[in-house]
């Protein structure tokens, strides 16, 4: 059982002991740090952490320095999610075997971006989820390969500007969809996926403890707005977080077992996309007279989608 | 005890796969994460078994990759347990990132190999490819010759790969099939004594180890890397060749069987002598001694250690010899094999007059017969006759077609 921590208010949160050292190199407003103080924080378990290159890894694991004071591994790109898989095993053999030093059972979590997630460690997590691994999975999306300097992934949205799909004279940027990784996860049995965002603090900690809670494989999806790749001055990361949960471009849910789908957060007041559109420099081309039409596809997409989850929620499927 | 241990006949019949798969058992492995490939599946196949039978007691995880079954592997190693895999081939391809992944972050892990060609054209014999592919990535590779050294060497395996002096990971190949799928005698030793010999597991740097947190795979760019790759050669270089000579003493004396870093056959006053690997040792040993009786005074040399290459006891070993064959089971596709690569190093600097030429065999599990190795023994012969090489200093043998011959 996890050990739930009782967090009553942000101050008491922010100064409440740290497992994730401020001295890091993330870039200044990055929402990475801040997520993952806020799932580190959640919990007084120990917890056993891995970490896909990215930059994450590349920001906290310099040798001879390390921002983590809990035990964290990085082997690849692609498998942070088998690496704390092969850990959880091994845990549960010294279990087996009165092997282990401490009698305490600590949390397993791995973090991937967006593309060591939704693209290049697909396979890997998708493994780790059938096979029913005890641990908790969480991207950090910020819908685009930031550590390499902004490549579009299967998380970048349409009309998006990346450097691989550049918006130009004749493109509007990305073409694609953003993949349903939530959907996708859900659908490998978890018995729990969230999709949450930092600025929704106390909604996180809550699907996080949630997550964490639960014996299996938990997912997070966990909305990281990037100052550098999606434009932004980076003292606006939480107002900009604020105009995607708002504008539910990015809506807060959970889906329980595979079936049962939660809206854990209610805007008071949708903000039209377009304010959350125009407030990145990587839509600043849809503004253009000839891409403006997207504008309001952008909008009938979330509206259909808000919808979608509604109507699962009532329907309790 | 969670579980049962099995008796075991002095002398069991089985095949190199099964071998391993015991060895495996008797190590009382923490984690296996493993995926199946021809020829290696057995290993597998045969732990899952045990696993299933109750004769371990350790996790057995069956991953959806060759790539996750080391990366399981290395998630497993740093928590802190003993931990090891199989693979072959297009497998081993697959995982080749994190092999270096494993031993640049010092974790001991034991992989069995067995050897098998690689694509294109798909072939799922025998050949040393695979075992050539891995041959930088800062493993220690040892070679069985045999059913009985597959599965003696997996115990040594595990003693060096695990030392805190060493902490590097550690391959076992044998041949794909020749050994993997051939049965024969394999003298056995109980339970007791073969996890006595590895011993218990002594974590380091371990995950699990709460108390004291750890961070394992760090960044290290120009300022660094090269320090860490450096003391990493080193370590292979300077401590690994005399663990292992110490591990096979242990070994010899627990069993009666010796081990050396490279198996000496015929060699006291050779004139001629083939280098190789794997199941073809014992087919030229036997071919050695019929030219013997001929009058020509041939000699095998088997390389038991890979990697680390045992440069100064090759070298002791063939300073005296007039001509040598080294022979790689792996197309080198545009260099001189491996082999004959190493040894050229090996003998280049010391005081010899040996004529070294190189044969390239057996790709794809083309067989490496008598005849092939009577005449590879009478050619080097004719070497030491004319007192240079007679032919070309890269020939293929055994392959269809004009003669191949470069260089």
């Amino acid at each position: 059982m996890s050990e739930i921590k009782k967090i009553k208010n942000l101050k008491e949160f922010s100064t409440s002991a740290d497992r994730f050292e401020g001295a890091n190199l993330l870039c200044p407003g990055c929402a990475h740090s801040i997520i993952v103080r806020e799932i580190l924080n959640a919990t007084n378990d120990d917890l056993i952490l891995s970490s896909s290159t990215g930059c994450l890894e590349v920001c906290t694991a310099v040798y001879p320095y390390t921002s983590w004071d809990a035990s964290w591994i990085h082997i690849g790109f692609e498998n942070s999610s088998t690496a704390i898989a092969g850990a959880e095993a091994m845990h549960k053999a010294l279990k087996a075997k009165g092997r282990l030093k401490q009698d305490r059972d600590p949390k397993f979590v791995a973090f991937g971006g967006d593309g060591a997630s939704y693209d290049i460690g697909f396979q890997w997590i998708s493994g780790c989820f059938e096979r029913g691994h005890d641990m908790m999975y969480v991207v950090l999306d910020n819908e685009v390969y930031a550590n390499t300097g902004g490549q579009r992934s299967s998380s970048t949205p349409i009309g998006s500007s990346a450097t691989t799909s550049p918006a130009g004279r004749v493109s509007y940027g990305e073409k694609m969809n953003k993949k349903d990784m939530l959907s996708i996860m859900a659908a490998h049995g978890s018995p729990y996926v969230a999709q949450v965002a930092p600025n929704k603090w106390k909604n996180m900690i809550k699907a996080v403890q949630q997550g964490l809670n639960i014996e299996g494989p938990t997912f997070i999806n966990a909305m990281s707005a990037c100052t550098t790749e999606w434009k932004f001055d980076p003292a606006d990361t939480v107002a900009i977080s604020d105009l995607a949960t708002d504008s539910l471009v990015f809506p807060l849910y959970e889906i329980i077992d595979g079936k049962e789908l939660n809206i854990t957060y209610r805007p008071k007041n949708i903000v039209p996309v377009e304010e959350y559109l125009a407030a990145q420099g990587r839509f600043k081309h849809l503004f253009k007279d000839q891409y403006k039409y997207l504008i309001k596809e952008w909008q009938e997409r979330v509206d259909s989608n808000w919808e979608y989850l509604q109507r699962r929620e009532e329907a309790r499927v | 005890m969670a579980f049962d241990k099995m008796e075991l006949r002095d002398i069991e019949v089985w095949d190199g796969n099964f071998a391993a798969a015991q060895a495996l058992r008797q190590a009382q492995v923490d984690v296996v994460a493993a995926y199946p490939i021809t020829p290696s599946t057995p290993i597998v196949e045969g732990y899952a078994k045990f696993k299933a039978d109750g004769y371990v007691e350790g996790e057995f995880v069956m991953v959806e990759s060759e790539h996750a079954a080391m990366s399981g592997c290395i998630g497993a190693a740093a928590a802190g347990g003993r931990v090891a895999t199989a693979t072959s081939s297009q497998g081993l391809a697959l995982m080749v990132e994190t092999l270096y992944q494993a031993s640049g972050m010092r974790l001991p892990i034991v992989l069995n190999i067995v050897n098998r060609a690689l694509a294109a054209p798909l072939n799922v014999n025998g050949d040393h490819s695979d075992m050539y592919l891995c041959r930088d990535s800062g493993w220690i590779q040892l070679n069985a010759f045999n059913a009985q050294e597959a599965y003696d060497l997996n115990f040594v395996a595990f003693k060096v790969s695990e030392d805190h002096d060493i902490r590097l990971p550690a391959i076992v190949n044998q041949d794909g099939f020749l050994t993997s799928h051939t049965a024969e005698g394999v003298k056995t030793l109980s339970d007791d004594d073969a996890y006595g010999f590895v011993g218990d597991y002594k974590p380091m740097n371990d995950m699990l180890d709460l108390d004291h947190p750890v961070t394992h795979g760090v960044q290290t760019e120009e300022d660094w890397h090269f320090e860490h790759k450096a003391r990493q050669h080193n370590d292979l270089m300077v401590k690994v060749l005399p663990k292992i000579e110490e591990a096979f003493a242990d070994f010899e004396n627990l069993s009666g069987r010796k081990y050396n870093l490279v198996e000496k056959y015929d060699m006291d006053d050779a004139d001629v002598v083939v280098v190789c690997m794997g199941s073809s040792v014992e087919t030229a040993r036997e071919v050695a001694l019929e030219m013997r009786e001929k009058g020509i005074k041939a000699g095998v040399l088997g390389l038991r250690v890979v990697r680390p290459f045992p440069f100064m006891e090759i070298a002791e070993a063939l300073k005296d010899v007039k001509a040598i064959a080294a022979l790689d089971r792996s197309s080198p596709n545009g260099a001189a094999g491996m082999l004959f690569n190493e040894i050229a190093g090996a003998l280049i600097n010391i005081d010899t007059k040996a004529l070294l030429s190189g044969y390239v065999y057996g790709l794809g599990g083309r067989d490496l017969t008598k005849a092939h190795l009577t005449d590879l023994f009478t050619e080097l012969q004719a070497n030491v006759d004319a007192g240079k090489l007679t032919t070309k200093q890269q020939q293929f043998i055994g392959v269809r077609g004009p003669k191949l011959s470069f260089l």
